[in-house]
């Protein structure tokens, strides 16, 4: 089991990392309808997040991108696990 | 279909946010109840996963329009409604905090369509598709385009109820271009599930939609 999600860590690691420098750029379903109709015209962010729209601010490269993808999995890992002891069944 | 910050109602927000609430309540009680402590890196990875395939936009229609995963209908057959409540609220928690792809004020909003709208409609259809004799590659696909467009109906009426546009349009947009990112959802799900099956994540499966939804 443990080899299984090492295993699985690596692929997402790999796909945010690498596969996702190849993603479409173009607007997605959501922002595509919004600008057909209008309503994303008011769109704004209230919150300044550490690395807006999957970049390290103030690096401008390709390894921005693919950092903060793997960061991106990293912590995404970690909060469901260490969420997940808490919340999971106490066998103890 | 992350809704960013000024767009929708604080009435339509606020409200969203407290159902949102109300339901991952639940979804800690029930893991209490119920998840393994063995089931937690599994279900981890899998969160990450769905993270990474996430960043993966594919082109729509050959159309200056892109789509992505969603990955509830992946989370919920694998694991049941409600583990995948709260793995993808963890992804779309971590998107909106972390990398602004989606509002602090959205959050609640699109933690009830993607964390908690999309699961449940791939786990509806996965409990209606059971008795019935087709390729479990064509059920889950069909789990998955439901969890995409029914989910993009419901953004359609949150937008609506906020006032920016008009429900007939909003579903008519919305549903038109999630129609076809659904089949994206489909194919990438139905592509992964074996694998991740192969990989046993499926310790999952006794507890896995069909049975979950109904208890």
């Amino acid at each position: 089991m443990k080899s299984q999600v090492k295993k699985w860590l690596i692929a997402s690691l790999l796909i945010a990392g690498i596969l996702s420098l190849f993603a479409s750029s173009h607007p997605d379903g959501f922002e595509k309808a919004g600008e057909e109709t209008g309503y994303i015209e008011t769109a704004t962010a209230l919150l300044a997040s550490p690395f807006p729209d999957y970049t390290i601010p103030f690096m401008d490269s390709w390894v921005s991108n693919s950092l903060a993808g793997i960061i991106g999995v990293i912590i995404t890992y970690f909060l469901f696990t260490t969420l997940g002891k808490l919340v999971g069944r106490n066998t103890r | 279909m992350h809704i960013p910050d000024g767009i929708l109602d604080p009435k339509v927000w606020v409200t969203t946010a407290a159902v949102s609430g109300f339901v991952l309540a639940k979804s800690v009680k029930y893991s209490k109840e119920k998840m393994e402590q063995r089931a937690v890196p599994v279900m981890g990875v899998m969160s990450a996963f769905i993270f990474a395939a996430q960043m993966i936009n594919f082109p729509v229609l050959g159309a200056a329009t892109s789509g992505h995963l969603i990955g509830a209908a992946l989370a919920a057959i694998l694991f049941g409604f409600w583990p995948a409540t709260l793995i993808m609220s963890t992804v779309v928690t971590i998107q909106a905090i972390v990398f602004q792809d989606g509002g602090i004020t959205a959050l609640g909003t699109n933690i009830l369509n993607m964390a908690i709208v999309a699961p449940g409609v791939a786990a509806i259809i996965y409990k209606l598709l059971e008795r019935i004799n087709l390729p479990s590659s064509v059920k889950v696909f069909a789990c998955s385009w439901f969890s995409v467009f029914i989910v993009s109906i419901v953004g359609a009426v949150e937008l609506a109820l906020s006032g920016v546009v008009s429900l007939e349009l909003a579903v008519k947009s919305l549903a038109f271009w999630h129609s076809f990112i659904g089949i994206g959802e489909g194919i990438i799900t139905a592509v992964i599930l074996p694998f991740a099956l192969k990989s046993s994540f499926g310790i999952a499966m006794k507890g896995g939609a069909s049975h979950e939804i109904t208890s």
